[in-house]
């Protein structure tokens, strides 16, 4: 054990030396992850890095990317007297008007649960109320939403729906690459249910490259390096570096589960706008547990914050202090835009852990 | 007690109230001093008299390696050694809901009798009042503690210089994987028992081996990494940790990893921030390891003269970063 960690800490100090002192030509590495955003924070490894390779933060926070008019809708059905069911950081994304947090004050009803089969358990408790879960997320966490909705069919449960306003990642990748020559650190978590056999397609037919990166501080380092080295050769590449997770065909269960249940859909994208083919919406078979059409939910503005620049962020065209509300108006207290929100969001993480370095090294 | 539950009459003053009071309380914090009068009169202090006080609501009341009767004596006996006092007396109310089972009161006040018999303190009055079923949950308790001081100068966050050592007393994050554990809403299981523990007798070691205390500082809500802003801010000096050297124990690693939380943002019930010298940071360590609740502790940064009001982090990988401040998300109802 102690042997392995002594390889690990050698295989660290030759990477952070590779990545402090390349000196090639500009690489420019996106990582699309929300989660992976806040672990290079965390770990401070934009500090490492030579100033010939930039790191981009992308969308691939679900609550970022996730419009005002989503918030809408669930503020709308919340009014309608229904028990509104979300993971905890939707509460705070502000909507048109009023984010869910301020409808709760409101005495509307909201709930935060940490699974979906928790919002199902909470219908069966209180059948004489309607019971909605928000069910928002990549490839990750649909597999859950679309097993709640198959348990509710099974058990017919006649008061649980979802709003939908889940994502898929390809579209992303596609509209972030044509926009800016990008080599993506792609989301360990996504790619352990689709697999990386459309990372290997996005880059021979493409010539979209991308490296698939685990979490730990050895796994991020090692995936940043590999994606530098290869670029060095100017040809379109894809690498697996989580394979101790990742597999080729991904999670065939997980798969299958989204299949029977959802169907692609086209989806607003904050900050990116509508993309064909880019979202998940229930199947016809699962069309009674679909909030909007068993509520007839109008359909809603959405209007964001014009001065938030959330949108260019999440494209990486500019960021987080670049902003007039960043650390003023937008602080992740009283948030304005999603991705100070999000523990995920790009600006939460620029505003906490501050923009990339300390300010007076003590080392 | 021939009663099972906890009635609105027993918290009305009369008969029922008497007698809840000699069977529960009384047969068990049993002391000269905790009389049937009104107040408890105390003999003179042998110091200047420090007192603090605090209200327990934790849910839910029984944890692996404690209950909110265990919790409440720690909490105040510890904000007391913090202020580097002797905890001597100490005062309990309790809100009790009607319905509430009479044997879990009693376990409740056992565990109070037994904390408190540990530290050298003797409860000396109390108050019980009873709400109607869901007005409170279940059992609310505060306490105060009143004691002593053995120290010239009390430690204080406000104290803390460039150059000092901080150490905690043991590793982090315990009690609030407990109480994450005991509500079980996450469907996890662990064996992890709660850090919560009386700490005046290994403080009274460093008082007495002459160590210049400059903070002390329990970590309960907000952690670790809470109380170390804190004392950023109060001495307007920065605090520079080393993320290795922080004891954790691998379960709550693990909790952690799962949930997305940093151990450094959990509460403990047992585990003090010390501010010393760095000349006396060994000698602190080594005192504190030969108590039991404290054979975990570590010196775990040091207190810097840049970054003021900041707390930053030597990474594992060699880097250097900022502990976020703490922010708005605390979770209700841990202590």
């Amino acid at each position: 054990m102690e042997q392995v960690q002594q390889q690990v800490r050698q295989e660290i100090e030759r990477a952070k030396e590779y990545l402090r002192n390349y000196d090639g030509e500009q690489v420019n590495l996106m990582e699309v992850c929300g989660t992976h955003t806040h672990e290079i924070f965390r770990l401070g490894i934009r500090s490492l890095l030579s100033p010939k390779i930039r790191l981009i933060s992308g969308p691939g926070c679900p609550v970022c990317v996730t419009g005002a008019d989503f918030i809408d809708e669930a503020v709308y059905l919340a009014k309608q007297g229904a028990i509104i069911t979300t993971f905890g950081d939707l509460v705070r994304v502000p909507g048109t008007k009023q984010s869910l947090a301020e409808a709760r004050a409101d005495g509307a009803d909201i709930r935060v649960v940490y699974a979906p089969v928790d919002a199902l358990d909470l219908a069966l408790q209180y059948p004489e109320r309607q019971v909605v879960f928000l069910s928002v997320g990549f490839e990750t966490t649909t597999p859950a939403e679309c097993l709640a909705v198959k348990m509710a069919k099974e058990q017919g449960v006649r008061n649980f729906t979802l709003l939908t306003a889940n994502k898929t990642m390809l579209q992303a990748y596609r509209a972030m690459a044509n926009k800016n020559k990008l080599i993506f650190l792609y989301p360990g978590h996504v790619h352990a249910i689709i697999g990386t056999g459309i990372c290997r397609e996005l880059a021979e037919r493409e010539g979209i490259s991308g490296v698939v990166s685990g979490f730990t501080a050895y796994e991020l380092l090692a995936a940043i390096t590999v994606a530098v080295k290869k670029a060095q050769a100017n040809e379109p590449f894809f690498v697996n570096a989580y394979p101790r997770v990742v597999s080729e065909e991904g999670s065939l269960a997980g798969k299958a589960l989204m299949e029977e249940v959802m169907v692609p859909c086209s989806a607003y994208w904050r900050g990116i706008g509508v993309m064909e083919g880019s979202g998940l919406a229930l199947s016809d078979a699962y069309a009674e547990f679909d909030a909007r059409k068993r509520f007839a939910v109008p359909e809603m503005e959405g209007r964001e914050n014009p001065a938030c620049r959330c949108g260019e962020i999440l494209q990486g065209k500019c960021l987080p202090p670049d902003c007039p509300l960043f650390g003023k108006a937008c602080t992740p207290e009283h948030a304005v835009g999603a991705c100070m929100v999000s523990g995920e969001g790009t600006c939460s993480a620029f505003y906490l852990y501050g923009n990339t370095t300390v300010e007076e090294k003590v080392l | 007690m021939n009663r099972e539950t906890i009635t609105l009459a027993m918290g009305a003053g009369g008969k029922q109230t008497a007698e809840l009071i000699r069977e529960v309380f009384q047969d068990k914090l049993k002391n000269e001093l905790f009389t049937e009068n009104d107040g408890a009169i105390l003999p003179e202090l042998s110091g200047r008299p420090v007192m603090s006080t605090d209200g327990f609501i934790v849910s839910p009341p029984f944890f692996s390696g404690g209950n909110i009767g265990k919790l409440s004596v720690c909490g105040s006996i510890n904000d007391v050694a913090c202020m580097g006092a002797r905890p001597r007396y100490l005062s309990a109310a309790f809100v009790l809901e009607e319905g509430f089972l009479v044997a879990k009161l009693e376990e409740i006040v056992s565990a109070m009798a037994e904390t408190a018999g540990e530290a050298g303190v003797r409860v000396v009055c109390g108050d019980t009042k009873v709400a109607g079923k869901g007005q409170v949950d279940g059992c609310f308790i505060t306490t105060t503690c009143l004691g002593e001081m053995v120290v010239q100068e009390a430690p204080a966050g406000a104290r803390a210089e460039e150059g000092d050592a901080v150490i905690v007393t043991g590793d982090i994050g315990r009690h609030r994987a407990a109480i994450l554990l005991a509500r079980d809403a996450y469907g996890i299981e662990a064996d992890i028992t709660s850090d919560c523990a009386p700490l005046w007798k290994p403080v009274e070691a460093l008082c007495q081996a002459g160590i210049p205390l400059h903070v002390i500082r329990d970590a309960t809500r907000g952690g670790v990494g809470t109380v170390l802003y804190e004392i950023a801010h109060q001495s307007s000096v920065g605090v520079q940790l080393e993320r290795e050297a922080i004891p954790v124990q691998p379960a709550v690693h693990g909790i952690c990893d799962l949930l997305g939380l940093d151990p450094l943002y959990l509460a403990c019930e047992g585990r003090l921030v010390v501010v010393v010298p760095e000349s006396e940071a060994e000698r602190t360590v080594e005192i504190l390891r030969a108590f039991p609740d404290c054979t975990g502790a570590a010196r775990i940064g040091k207190i810097t003269g840049g970054n003021t009001g900041r707390v930053t982090l030597l990474t594992e990988i060699g880097t250097q970063t900022y502990l976020p401040e703490p922010g708005n998300e605390l979770l209700p109802r841990i202590c």
